[in-house]
């Protein structure tokens, strides 16, 4: 068992340091292939050619593509994410201050998205085909079908606007208590949650349905169980593979999808900045940015594996 | 009233067949008295275990008790709500599933599940469920009984699973049970052992049982008294020993005339030796067990070639050997003297077509999605180039030659019975125009007359056509009913092999004697008196044959 888990971590590793370097060729490409750079965005297009020119003469930009690349890469795997093209800042010090923003939104909306997911999940598949299982699944599809930036609009002209409740920008600092935090953060991890709780409502749903035909599920029942036992106790056990990778992607979205929703509440996490940094063409920052977040499905897919074994009886408890 | 354990009068159970609600239970009765054991027999689609189950007050997803009446110990279940009939289930009338294997829950603990009927009832602390789940796994001779119960139920066999499920099924002290085929998921040398510890657990508690089978002579070893079901409705009921000996309808007849032996066809001809495994030892990748260990075999054209076992004594493997799905680790397949390429991607298309296969579940055999003449069609396109309208004729006339309409071309798998599935499973077999079939435990899976029918049809086929045939089955009825030569593998090896006359007849060796001394004979006191053979060390059992390995 432990061989077993051992294997999994280390390919997965492995293949995550593939999946590092794939993804940053993609970035650069992709950035390369935008019209302009960082000098004609920072300066204006109404910035003389020279001026142009000398920017990218000092920024080194004149280089070819590939050599720039190699030196980035070379720099990274020394632990180095370079300074910002823009304002010359560290790309790590940056990062630093995002990363912790956008994990506290991810982690805030986590608490209380994973466990009302799951508990809708169980009590639509209790009962199933009943009015309380059509109020569920007619509610959360219809947030998963809307747009996320639609959702978070509704939810801010609602709380923000009409009932003043809630602040519409959600500007976090490191001063701010937790419960003021919270209080500022609450529409978008409102948001958040909406989208993410639908997605594992279903597949919880789903899969103790798929679960019910079995055998031993029969046998519960004639074994004179309630029904709440049987799903609790007998369906929900054996249901944990699918719902934890539902979960981690919902976990993974949380982390790295998040742009739109940071963008909309002025949230300053990891995707406000990866979406300024596209915007000035901040080549290194881009590059940072997205290495974190790979980084981040790479992490939590490999704990969902993990964790997917761990909940097999199969496995945990060898013959 | 109520000197009548269970009785039920004039049940009409409907069951909802695409969107029509039609009877599957056709107003029956029975009544079962205290610690009497009452065989409920049919063919699947007969009703039998939607029947049986009604002693539970329960009808399974999709069906409906109409009307009629089921009175326990005098108490009416139809129309009762839930929580009454929850208090019954578990409690009064305990169940006996298939398949232990699937209706033992994996996630949780053999003595988490013992308990769980007797607590939730109220009947027991979970202290005394667990004291008396060993008490009841040492009567069911399940090994440690102290700790067994410890176990998950992938961490024990087969046959260990069915005891405890029998275990759990008297734990709370049941009126009645209901046994559904208990034993039909296992090897005949474990069904007579579990059916022997069950006979005798339910005998000492006085306890009432519906057994359901579609197997006669397991039936015959156990009930009282036996109901013949068919279609939903009645054929016969009376004594069990009556029945066997003086059967009143021509169906029983039938039924009880399904283990007859044919007589062997085989002559001695030197003929050309079709296919010779040679020195075969093989183990799965990434194993270190060796799943075969020099295994020498030869098929003679046009005969037939039974290898028999128990489930996990290569035999499923050797076919994968020959196919080329798993090459072996030493040893040669020769085909017609020449060796074939150890790994099936390697071989070429000549070699591929002379050999095909039938399997034992023609449902996850067949693409759900194609339709019967694509499926039959398919290896004479790739195989032989055969296409359009001359495609089309051949598949009418592999039709013809399994016995199925011509319309059922257009059909797809799952409008097909077991039986018609399997003989389509056949058909494109021999779309191939193949020399060799391997047929692995192609009639398991089906009823007693309908797998004589597909047996029927391949001994036909044979005559016809000349293939020969590597038949893979646990199950000796089908040997003597249709090999010329008999291979009896135990763990990896070859024990015995020879010509049907000459392994089917003594003397025998032991564990060939005890293959066939377990096959179940419709004789009511023929598992009684093996047993007690048994005991008195006349007969091998299969622990004298693991000591003596």
């Amino acid at each position: 068992m432990n061989n077993v888990l051992f294997d999994i971590v280390f390919k997965r590793l492995v293949m995550g340091i593939f999946i590092l370097f794939g993804v940053s060729l993609l970035i650069t490409l992709g950035v390369e292939a935008l019209a302009g750079d960082v000098c004609s965005a920072m300066l204006g297009q109404a910035a003389e050619p020279s001026t142009v020119a000398a920017c990218q003469a000092k920024l080194g930009l004149n280089d070819p593509m590939h050599v720039r690349y190699w030196h980035w890469l070379v720099n990274v795997i020394q632990g180095d994410l370079g300074t910002s093209l823009a304002n010359n800042r560290e790309v790590s010090e940056q990062i630093g201050k995002r990363l912790g923003n956008t994990l506290y939104l991810a982690g805030t909306t986590a608490l209380f998205a994973v466990p009302i997911g799951i508990l809708l999940g169980v009590i639509a598949a209790l009962y199933r085909n009943s009015a309380i299982d059509y109020t569920i699944s007619t509610t959360t599809l219809t947030t998963i079908s809307s747009p996320e930036f639609f959702l978070a609009y509704v939810l801010m002209a609602i709380f923000a606007v009409n009932l003043g409740w809630l602040p519409a920008i959600s500007n976090v600092s490191s001063s701010m208590s937790f419960l003021e935090r919270l209080e500022v953060s609450a529409l978008p991890v409102a948001t958040l949650a909406l989208i993410t709780i639908a997605h594992m409502m279903r597949m919880t749903r789903a899969s103790i349905v798929s679960l019910l035909a079995s055998p031993y599920i029969e046998m519960a029942k004639l074994k004179g169980l309630t029904p709440g036992r049987i799903i609790v106790k007998h369906a929900l056990p054996n249901a944990w593979s699918p719902i934890i990778q539902v979960v981690v992607l919902n976990l993974a979205y949380m982390i790295v999808g998040v742009v739109v929703i940071e963008v909309v509440f002025v949230y300053p996490g990891l995707g406000a900045l990866i979406v300024d940094a596209v915007l000035n063409r901040d080549l290194p920052v881009i590059q940072g940015t997205a290495m974190v977040f790979a980084t981040a499905y790479v992490v939590l897919f490999m704990l969902a594996d993990v964790l997917s074994m761990l909940a097999n009886p199969r496995l945990r408890h060898r013959r | 009233m109520s000197e009548k354990l269970l009785e039920v009068k004039d049940l009409l159970i409907e069951a909802d067949i695409d969107g029509e609600w039609k009877p599957i239970v056709n107003h029956l009765s029975m009544t079962l008295e205290r610690g009497e054991i009452l065989g409920l027999i049919g063919e699947s689609g007969a009703g039998k275990s939607t029947f049986g189950l009604t002693a539970l007050g329960y009808a399974k997803p999709g069906c409906r008790i109409q009307s009629g009446s089921i009175k326990l110990d005098g108490v009416e279940l139809v129309g009762k709500s839930d929580a009454e009939l929850r208090s019954i289930r578990g409690n009064k009338v305990a169940y006996v599933a298939q398949s232990a294997a699937a209706s033992f829950n994996p996630a949780h603990t053999l003595v988490e599940q013992f308990a769980e009927s007797p607590v939730q009832h109220g009947n027991m602390t979970m202290a005394e469920a667990v004291k008396r789940s060993v008490e009841l796994f040492r009567q069911l001779d399940l090994p440690d009984p102290e700790h067994i119960g410890e176990r998950y139920p992938h961490q024990v066999s087969g046959g260990q699973l069915q005891r405890a499920m029998t275990a759990m099924a008297l734990g709370s002290d049941p009126d009645i049970i209901i046994f559904d085929e208990p034993t039909t998921a296992l090897d005949v040398t474990t069904q007579i052992e579990v059916l022997g510890a069950i006979k005798e657990a339910i005998k000492e508690r006085n306890v009432a049982a519906i057994y359901i089978s579609h197997d006669l002579a397991v039936v015959a070893q156990m009930a009282d008294r036996i109901m013949v079901l068919r279609h939903g409705n009645l054929i016969e009921e009376g004594n069990a020993r009556e029945m066997l000996a003086n059967p009143k309808e021509d169906y029983t007849r039938l039924l009880l005339n399904v283990r007859s032996t044919r007589e062997s066809r085989y002559d001695h001809d030197e003929e050309d030796i079709q296919l010779k495994v040679e020195n075969i030892t093989a183990r799965y990748p990434g194993t270190t067990i060796d799943v075969l260990k020099n295994i020498n075999i030869e098929i003679i054209k046009g005969k037939t070639v039974a290898v028999v076992g128990e489930s996990g004594s290569g035999k499923s493997t050797l076919a994968r050997v020959i196919t080329g799905l798993l090459p072996p680790s030493q040893g040669s397949v020769r085909f017609h003297g020449r060796e074939l390429t150890p790994d099936l991607r390697s071989r070429p298309k000549k070699d591929l077509q002379s050999i095909q296969m039938i399997y034992q579940m023609a449902d996850v055999a067949m693409n759900p999605r194609h339709k019967i003449k694509d499926i039959i069609g398919r290896p004479l396109e790739f195989y032989l180039g055969i296409k359009g309208k001359q495609r089309e004729a051949h598949v009418l006339e592999l039709l013809r030659q399994i016995e199925i309409p011509a319309d059922y071309a257009d059909r797809y798998p799952a409008q097909l019975s077991g039986g018609e599935k399997q003989r389509v499973c056949i058909a494109r077999a021999l779309a191939a125009e193949p020399e060799l079939i391997i047929c692995d435990e192609v009639t398991s899976a089906l009823d007693q007359l309908v797998a004589e029918g597909i047996l029927d049809l391949l001994l036909n086929l044979q005559k016809e056509l000349n293939v020969s045939y590597l038949f893979i089955t646990h199950d000796l009825a089908v040997v003597k009913a249709i090999a010329d030569e008999i291979v009896v593998m135990y763990q990896g090896g070859v024990v015995e092999q020879g010509t049907k006359a000459e392994i089917l007849e003594p003397p025998f060796k032991p564990y060939t004697e005890l293959l066939l001394s377990s096959v179940p004979e419709m004789d009511p006191d023929w598992m009684d008196n093996l047993i007690e053979r048994r005991k008195r060390g006349e007969a091998p059992t299969a622990e004298s044959i693991a000591q003596a390995d």
